[in-house]
């Protein structure tokens, strides 16, 4: 009797730390794919989500409770960027400070696509022609020729 | 003909004066975006007397230094001396911000290495220390009367940087 009562607060025990234990999946993707979002300003080329350092693990810790306490993605990212600043989003905001960022590398593609119709307009159209032989030359290479057939 | 051979070498030349200029920034000093802004609002509880909390309220009217350290963390030790010389000349009040330690680490440490703050609160989750921006430590916020956060040395407070950036700006605050 004893025993059994011990199995089944042991089976109960199981079950409550179990169902403490799992996390609700909805919210875990939301976390995960938010810290995604994120960079990690510790070890910098890696997301929040990726990153094992301490700040990282706080910093999720952070936008789980947040989502929990039903805030929105973009609530939490604002929360971020007040703290960190844009340097904190992989996908910063166009504005003025960040417009060469933006629309540097299209500026560089316009520039080499300008630089290339440029070329094209204004290079050499005249058709490449060869030269034509003097008649020396040819003489010159008639003999050469013939005298290879007489070597072999 | 001759300018257009001149091309790669003006673009040679632009490419490494932007590497060189890359080369003096250091990357892993993230502006603060609190500069100027209020600081952020935090009751803690003292180090030396858990029983009693600071408010930032408590620091009003204050120019004030919040100094997160922690008793593992490497570059502290080499700023501590630099804290300690800085606390003896009696500026301005130092806060510590004991941020992700143990208390009976912290205790010790300052027990060990000297104390130059005026008191230290703790942050054992690092709550306050996300509210602030706090990234690597240790870090210093200087504040001012009305509780705006003026300046943020990342890194040690080295002598260079106190003499040239800090001692200037607090001189001007508390003249303010």
């Amino acid at each position: 009797m004893a025993r059994r009562f011990i199995g089944a607060t042991f089976i109960l025990l199981f079950a409550a730390t179990a169902l403490a234990a799992t996390p609700d999946p909805v919210l875990e993707a939301r976390v995960a794919k938010l810290t995604e979002e994120l960079r990690c300003l510790v070890c910098q080329n890696q997301s929040i989500a990726e990153s094992q350092a301490d700040l990282a693990t706080d910093l999720k810790r952070q936008v789980r409770e947040m989502l929990a306490a039903g805030k929105s993605d973009q609530e939490i990212r604002d929360y971020m960027v007040e703290r960190y600043g844009d340097f904190v989003l992989y996908d910063p905001p166009m504005k003025t400070q960040t417009l060469l960022l933006w629309l540097g590398p299209l500026l560089l593609m316009l520039g080499a696509l300008g630089t290339f119709f440029w070329r094209l307009h204004h290079r050499d159209n005249r058709p490449a022609t060869a030269a034509a032989p003097d008649e020396a030359a040819l003489a010159h290479a008639r003999a050469l020729l013939a005298g290879k057939e007489e070597q072999t | 003909m001759k300018a257009k051979a001149l091309i790669p070498l003006a673009i040679f030349i632009a490419l490494v004066a932007f590497l060189g200029i890359g080369l003096t920034l250091n990357p892993r000093e993230i502006p603060s975006p609190l500069i100027d802004k209020p600081a952020p609002d935090f009751a803690l509880p003292q180090l030396a007397q858990s029983e009693q909390q600071l408010k930032l309220a408590d620091m009003q009217g204050k120019v004030w230094l919040l100094n997160v350290w922690a008793s593992w963390c490497v570059a502290c030790r080499e700023e501590h001396p630099v804290l300690l010389q800085f606390a003896r000349q009696n500026v301005l009040p130092i806060i510590g911000l004991n941020y992700k330690d143990k208390r009976p680490d912290a205790l010790a440490w300052l027990q060990e290495g000297g104390d130059p703050y005026t008191l230290s609160i703790v942050d054992a989750e690092g709550r306050v220390g996300i509210d602030y921006g706090v990234y690597g430590v240790p870090e210093s916020f200087l504040i001012d009367g009305k509780g705006r956060i003026r300046y943020k040395v990342i890194g040690p407070i080295t002598p260079e940087v106190l003499e040239k950036e800090l001692l200037p700006r607090i001189k001007v605050l508390q003249n303010a």
